[in-house]
């Protein structure tokens, strides 16, 4: 039976404006499945954003959202977390929004293990703005702001997230939509912080600069380059040449923020 | 029509498609073409009820009604 999306968005907010063939529609999709799946109540559940396209996505679900500065998700989220931890609190963003802009508060929400769940759409550039490149710009590719190609090393958001002290952290592509909702659901289910870095394809700023000749060249060019982590135990260093690792890369117990800061109010005597 | 197969309904809400050609190319039995800028449905009784269309569409503009 046909999955039922209106369920989770927001009355007449459809169309929304992301350009066609652009992976977000697809990420928003696996959020409500995972959503769905998890019966989070709407009331209970905050979606929190900073700017970008990406960060358009809060507009359009029915539950608790806010739409915040750019890059500062992480911030807000935060406070929403302290102020109200039974509450399951969702950040979505960009890669522009949450490791450039953001970047700061996106290690230190890591370094923290605040119980909320990251999801980052690395479409390799900033869309909304106008193409240019952002930090997960892979070298050598061409942004509006780099049109000789870009000269700076990119980003591995995973490993950054896993550096920076995130306890749960998976990768996806929007090609593999089936396979989102699972992890965007295992990652809600931690306890702590966990990121979720979707490989996105942006066909009008980044595709068309980088000799895509369709969205679909895009989406099959994340189906060639994905390998799961499973499967890349029994490949060699040769083959693994040029491959992204999807699936869940990284999950470790570690204490939880909110937990540790009710205990420093406690030790200080505060109100219960 | 044949009793024996029950065919599915495939929703298009036109007015959400932007005619990105997702839905067109993943479907494994060529059931869908594009009709001007919109996606519409060329050969319904190829259909295996697969949810490919539905899943992939960025723009909730695809259900597939299978029972």
């Amino acid at each position: 039976m046909a999955f039922d999306y209106e369920k989770y968005i927001r009355p007449g907010k459809l169309p929304h404006i992301w350009c066609p063939g652009c992976g977000h529609g697809i990420v928003m999709k696996g959020l409500i499945r995972a959503m769905d799946s998890l019966n989070l109540v709407k009331e209970e559940t905050a979606i929190v954003s900073g700017i970008g396209c990406a960060s358009r996505l809060p507009g359009y679900i029915d539950c608790c959202t806010l739409h915040t500065a750019h890059g500062r998700a992480a911030a807000f989220a935060t406070g929403v977390k302290l102020a109200k931890p039974e509450m399951n609190v969702i950040l979505v963003g960009g890669d522009g929004d949450g490791t450039a802009i953001g970047g700061n508060h996106f290690i230190h929400a890591c370094r923290r293990n605040i119980n909320m769940t990251y999801i980052i759409m690395n479409n390799y550039i900033y869309g909304m703005t106008g193409g240019q490149f952002s930090p997960a710009t892979p070298t050598g590719h061409k942004a509006s702001t780099t049109p000789y190609g870009n000269p700076d090393p990119n980003f591995d958001i995973a490993k950054l997230a896993i550096g920076a002290g995130a306890s749960f952290v998976a990768r996806g592509t929007a090609f593999h939509a089936n396979q989102i909702d699972k992890l965007i659901a295992e990652a809600i289910q931690h306890k702590g912080f966990s990121v979720v870095e979707i490989l996105d394809d942006c066909p009008t700023t980044y595709g068309r600069r980088n000799k895509y000749k369709s969205v679909i060249e895009m989406m099959n060019r994340l189906k060639e380059v994905a390998v799961p982590v499973k499967a890349a135990e029994k490949m060699t260093a040769e083959q693994l040449e040029g491959k992204i690792l999807t699936g869940v890369l990284h999950k470790v117990e570690r204490p939880e923020y909110c937990e540790e800061y009710a205990k420093v109010i406690e030790r200080a005597g505060g109100a219960k | 029509m044949s009793d024996e197969k029950k065919l599915p309904r495939i929703e298009i809400i036109e007015k959400y498609c932007k005619g990105c050609h997702i839905c067109v190319e993943f479907c494994p039995t060529k059931v869908l073409e594009m009709k001007g800028f919109v996606a519409s449905v060329k050969d319904l009784e190829k259909c295996i009820k697969c949810m490919q269309c539905e899943l992939r569409c960025p723009d909730f503009a695809i259900k597939v009604h299978a029972e």
